[in-house]
């Protein structure tokens, strides 16, 4: 029999902290949809995704009644359409309309993989993808995109950086009148990988199956419940924060398994990640508080935050048969309630995000900055952030919403698991215009001679 | 055989056991294990069943089970054995 504090254990977590299951992702291989002709192309998307994704809703609610966790979210995620745009050429945005049909169809809440990996050049597609970004995102509600201009191996594409820069601006003011949402779904990733179940940035990478069921764990509130009970030495916090971990990638694990063998497909991976939510009690920011600082932000916190990290990854590690995606503490600021508080009250600054996103996943996550930000200084913010991922070969990622028409002091908001943030400050003293300007390739670093 | 663990707490009543036990016996739940104890005044119970008679299916059961707490005052959670395993066990 089953010990009764065991049980009383997981329905607490449940119940009382936040535990559940933030994402069952179905990746789809769109390879062999692609088409000379677009519109072929765009209905073999729809009809793909349609039949293999046609009961993964149903399927989590079902798991969900049955295990009494909740499973927040079901995603799909599909080869990135730059390479279907190589084949048949036309309007991209054609895509993402026949993807946004598939999604309501299928009653997925994103799907993600409006996407080009363009770390070392462009080639056929991916410029033309790129450019139509913006539309896009404006034209669709519930598609996801993310580009990948640097990787350890590749160095970084500082054309595409440049790009991408002014490709974030015009997303923002494309959708000004709906708080800019539209970059609010973009991610420019260094390193992206390609069996991400988390969006915006998922898409499903080339050497994935045909199909396959990935899994993202959630449990901020669980960790930070835990360490509430915690009194001992920095050793103990990272031994509760493991135990903690391994419990919750548990469930990740039975989840996902179950999940993949109901819908006929390979289980692919879980993703070991603290992923916190707008919700009071489900924030990544309050347990470093917890652990003993002050405010999120303050000095101290890269290091905790690298503690926290790593104690995640040791719990989960074990916990799962295939560990993959970002895995990691998130830290997107307009989507944890701690971080927010943080953010707003200016104990959180830009810079110190970016000292954190050296130690954990994924980079500059759901910032909201000034609207009159120019192009070239999001583009450096990108090229500062692909450069902390490409020498400490990980991913880094940057999401920032330009608050088109607003000032420092106003907020954005976003609604639902998106959450809300104030603007903050970003150094506009002196331009990096020159240095994007140049273009070319920052060659990749020593790091990447493995071999 | 289907395992599913029904937990029940809330505050110590009359005739808990009772009603819980009826309600299985209703859906041609068997019931292989119960586990009770009353802490002060909060009535904690588990009980270890099998579902695999169940005449009705699994979301009415569960819905129904959460009905009869809710009306008794209590909380009343169906849920697959295999979560409380997968956690606690290696």
């Amino acid at each position: 029999m089953l010990n009764l504090n065991d049980i009383l254990e997981t329905i607490n977590m449940i119940r009382q902290e936040n535990l559940d299951i933030r994402t069952i992702t179905m990746g789809i291989s769109l390879l062999d949809c692609a088409d000379s002709d677009i519109d072929v192309s765009c209905e073999k998307v729809y009809n793909k995704i349609v039949r293999c994704a046609g009961k993964l809703v149903k399927t989590g609610e079902d798991i969900e009644a049955e295990y009494g966790i909740p499973i927040i979210n079901k995603r799909i995620s599909v080869t990135p359409v730059s390479m279907l745009v190589a084949v048949s050429g036309g309007d991209p945005v054609k895509y993402a309309h026949a993807l946004q049909r598939a999604a309501d169809t299928v009653g997925v809440n994103f799907i993600g993989g409006y996407s080009a990996l363009v770390q070392k050049g462009f080639s056929a597609g991916d410029v033309e993808l790129i450019k139509s970004i913006p539309r896009a995102l404006s034209e669709t509600t519930n598609i996801c995109s993310s580009v990948n201009i640097g990787s350890t191996k590749a160095g970084i594409n500082m054309d595409a950086v440049k790009l991408m820069g002014e490709i974030v601006k015009e997303s923002a003011i494309l959708t000004a009148d709906r708080d800019c949402i539209g970059p609010a779904k973009l991610v420019v990733f260094c390193n992206a990988p390609e069996d991400n179940p988390f969006m915006a940035g998922a898409f499903h990478g080339v050497g994935e199956p045909d199909c396959v069921i990935h899994v993202g764990v959630s449990g901020p509130g669980v960790v930070y419940a835990a360490l509430k009970k915690c009194y001992g030495d920095l050793g103990a916090v990272a031994e509760t924060i493991k135990r903690t971990a391994f419990k919750i990638t548990r469930v990740g694990q039975l989840v996902g398994s179950e999940a993949a063998r109901r819908l006929g497909v390979p289980f692919g991976i879980v993703d070991l990640s603290l992923a916190p939510t707008p919700a009071v009690g489900d924030s990544v920011a309050r347990i470093l508080e917890e652990i003993g600082l002050g405010v999120c932000g303050t000095h101290g916190t890269t290091a905790a935050l690298a503690m926290l990290n790593d104690a995640v990854k040791k719990g989960g590690v074990m916990a799962c048969n295939s560990v993959g995606g970002l895995s990691g503490a998130f830290i997107p600021v307009s989507e944890d309630e701690g971080m927010i508080a943080a953010a707003r009250s200016g104990d959180l600054k830009i810079e110190k995000l970016e000292a954190m996103t050296a130690v954990c996943s994924v980079g500059l996550d759901m910032v909201v900055i000034p609207g009159d930000t120019p192009a070239e200084v999001i583009s450096a913010i990108i090229a500062d952030e692909a450069a902390i991922g490409m020498v400490n070969s990980k991913t880094t990622a940057v999401r920032v919403i330009p608050a088109i028409g607003k000032k420092a002091g106003e907020e954005l908001n976003f609604g639902g698991l998106l959450g809300e943030g104030p603007i903050m400050d970003v150094n506009l003293s002196a331009s990096p215009k020159k240095f994007i300007d140049r273009g070319g390739r920052i060659p990749a670093p020593m790091q990447s001679l493995k071999n | 055989m289907k395992k599913t663990v029904i937990s029940v707490m809330g505050k110590d009543t009359v005739g808990i056991t009772a009603r819980v036990s009826a309600a299985c016996a209703e859906y041609n739940v068997n019931i292989i294990d119960i586990t009770q104890s009353v802490l002060q005044d909060m009535f904690v119970m588990v009980m270890l069943t099998d579902i695999s008679g169940l005449n009705c299916n699994f979301k009415d059961f569960s819905e129904k089970m959460q009905a009869l707490g809710s009306a008794m005052n209590l909380e009343i959670h169906v849920m697959h054995e295999d979560i409380f395993n997968s956690m606690h066990r290696i």
